[in-house]
């Protein structure tokens, strides 16, 4: 279980990203954090696994304070926390078994990672997951020949490899077309629910996080201003959220998006 | 960017007219200048010798023909100094550099206060003595040879690898590396998986090319008493023997040639 309690972070600039940020993400749960741009999205996750570091309140993943850590330590919890990124941040000169192989560096020794000797268990655990998000035919590919679909699905693979317990996704489908998009998610979605992964998903796209999240957190200027199911996103709530604008679309086209979805799986 | 509102019409300028002024003024100035230094070379010139030129380049262009083919043979040992030369100067250089310009980029200096003005200071005084230069001290300090100029090659080239290699380094992806990071890779681990493979083919490049130019370089270190072709090329000048200067001349026009082709060959591969 994910908790942050009172967290906040102040940016050498003086821009205060976020402010008493309180967040309890249990184990299994599929979490969509949504909100405008600049309202502190990245920064919040980024501050659950410090490439960020929060300058106010704590973080704890079950029992383990992650505020509290030092470097050697965090390198450890670290490992427990996939990330996924919006441009798939693969590295993209490495063929696709190296990076998501990358996803064990915290478990192997600096030489064995450097002569690419990963113990059997973590190359048969990968050829698992590579065919699992339907890559098992480009292991040897470098990641530079792949396309947008492709290159997120090995980025969920690194994450995955590192049997993590929380999985901290930052817009995983802002670069990529509307139907790839829902493959990603449901893909993600899907994956959270064979682990048992507690999931925070930042998007900006209101239609997929109400399709796919089980829970919407909605973020305004750095502060929590609404928390509940996807249903209860009333125009009300997103003028909250993001500003005054005309709703009513938005909500009815998400309906009409859940039978389509519907209609096109049953089809299959 | 100017605008000029007149009646209802926006009229638009690329510059101000003040700034446009300037620029004017800045360009007559240059012009001006340039015309002084005209007038103060010609009238500086010996004109008889300029005269003179073309017929004296004719003669010499005589003296040295035909090459005295016969020459080559004992040219074939000094070709492979040359290379020799280029290549371990290069190679000494490039263990060198590599470790320079980690220090000296900004985004994996281990300090930015101190590590890195000792990387800069090395890689500006490698670059601002030629390497013709450095290969005159060291013929002082080694005695004249080929090991005078392998060092005097890797010294200049230092400062070229490490620059070009560090303004890589500055310029790689961060996200891969926030990557590779958040998978709880250790410093040395974040290094070779998230910065080493976006910079391995901009090092090779860079290797090639300054291989490359090292064969040019090289050539001419001799003149100094540091080994290779350039030892022939001297003895041949002071003796006047200029259908030996013509030979060598061509040869070395040869090994540039093909030394082009190789990098050419290796760079197409690695990209």
């Amino acid at each position: 279980m994910l908790r942050l309690e009172d967290l906040g972070k102040r940016y050498k600039t003086g821009d205060q990203a976020l402010t008493g940020i309180n967040l309890e993400v249990p184990k299994g749960q599929v979490m969509a954090l949504i909100g405008p741009s600049g309202a502190g999205k990245s920064t919040l996750i980024r501050c659950v696994n410090r490439l960020v570091e929060p300058t106010a309140g704590r973080a704890w993943l079950d029992d383990l304070e992650l505020t509290a850590l030092g470097s050697g330590a965090l390198r450890r919890a670290r490992r427990s926390m996939g990330m996924i990124f919006q441009e798939y941040a693969l590295v993209e000169r490495l063929s696709v078994m190296e990076n998501v192989l990358s996803g064990r560096l915290g478990y192997v020794g600096f030489w064995r990672s450097f002569a690419r000797k990963f113990p059997q268990s973590d190359i048969d655990q990968a050829f698992r997951l590579l065919e699992r998000v339907g890559l098992d035919h480009m292991v040897d590919k470098r990641a530079d020949e792949l396309s947008g679909g492709q290159r997120q699905r090995v980025g969920i693979a690194r994450a995955l490899i590192q049997n993590p317990e929380v999985l901290l996704v930052d817009e995983p489908t802002a670069s990529l077309d509307p139907k790839t998009s829902r493959q990603i998610m449901r893909l993600i979605c899907e994956l959270c629910k064979e682990s048992n992964l507690a999931a925070v998903i930042n998007i900006h796209d209101v239609l997929l996080a109400q399709m796919f999240a089980e829970r919407i957190v909605g973020l305004q200027l750095g502060e929590i201003v609404y928390d509940g199911p996807p249903n209860g996103l009333t125009p009300e709530v997103l003028t909250q959220i993001y500003g005054e604008e005309d709703w009513a679309a938005t909500i009815e086209a998400v309906d009409d998006d859940d039978n389509n979805v519907e209609e096109s799986a049953s089809g299959r | 960017m100017a605008v000029v509102e007149r009646g209802s019409t926006k009229i638009w300028h690329r510059r101000e007219r003040g700034k446009q002024f300037a620029i004017w003024a800045v360009w007559l100035l240059s012009t001006a200048i340039f015309v002084y230094c005209w007038h103060l070379i010609s009238g500086k010139t010996v004109w008889f010798f300029v005269m003179d030129a073309p017929a004296q380049a004719i003669d010499l262009a005589a003296r040295m023909t035909p090459p005295k083919w016969s020459y080559m043979n004992s040219l074939w040992r000094p070709i492979w100094d040359t290379i020799n030369i280029a290549t371990l100067g290069t190679v000494i250089a490039l263990i060198i550099a590599v470790p320079v310009a980690f220090c000296a980029a900004l985004n994996t200096t281990p300090s930015v206060l101190f590590v890195r003005p000792v990387a800069l200071f090395i890689i500006v005084s490698s670059r601002s003595i030629n390497s013709l230069i450095w290969a005159l001290m060291l013929v002082a300090i080694v005695g004249p040879g080929i090991f005078a100029g392998v060092i005097a090659i890797g010294l200049r080239s230092i400062g070229f690898c490490a620059k070009l290699l560090y303004e890589a380094i500055e310029e790689i992806d961060e996200t891969q590396v926030e990557a590779i990071v958040a998978t709880g890779a250790s410093g040395p681990q974040k290094l070779i998986y998230g910065i080493v493979p976006q910079v391995m083919a901009a090092f090779a490049g860079i290797s090639v090319f300054r291989w490359d130019i090292n064969i040019r370089e090289s050539t001419v270190l001799g003149l100094v008493g540091a080994g290779g072709i350039g030892l022939q090329l001297d003895a041949s000048i002071s003796t006047l023997a200029w259908t030996q200067v013509s030979l060598i001349l061509l040869a070395i026009l040869a090994t540039v040639i093909v030394s082009e082709w190789v990098s050419a060959k290796v760079r197409h591969a690695i990209i």
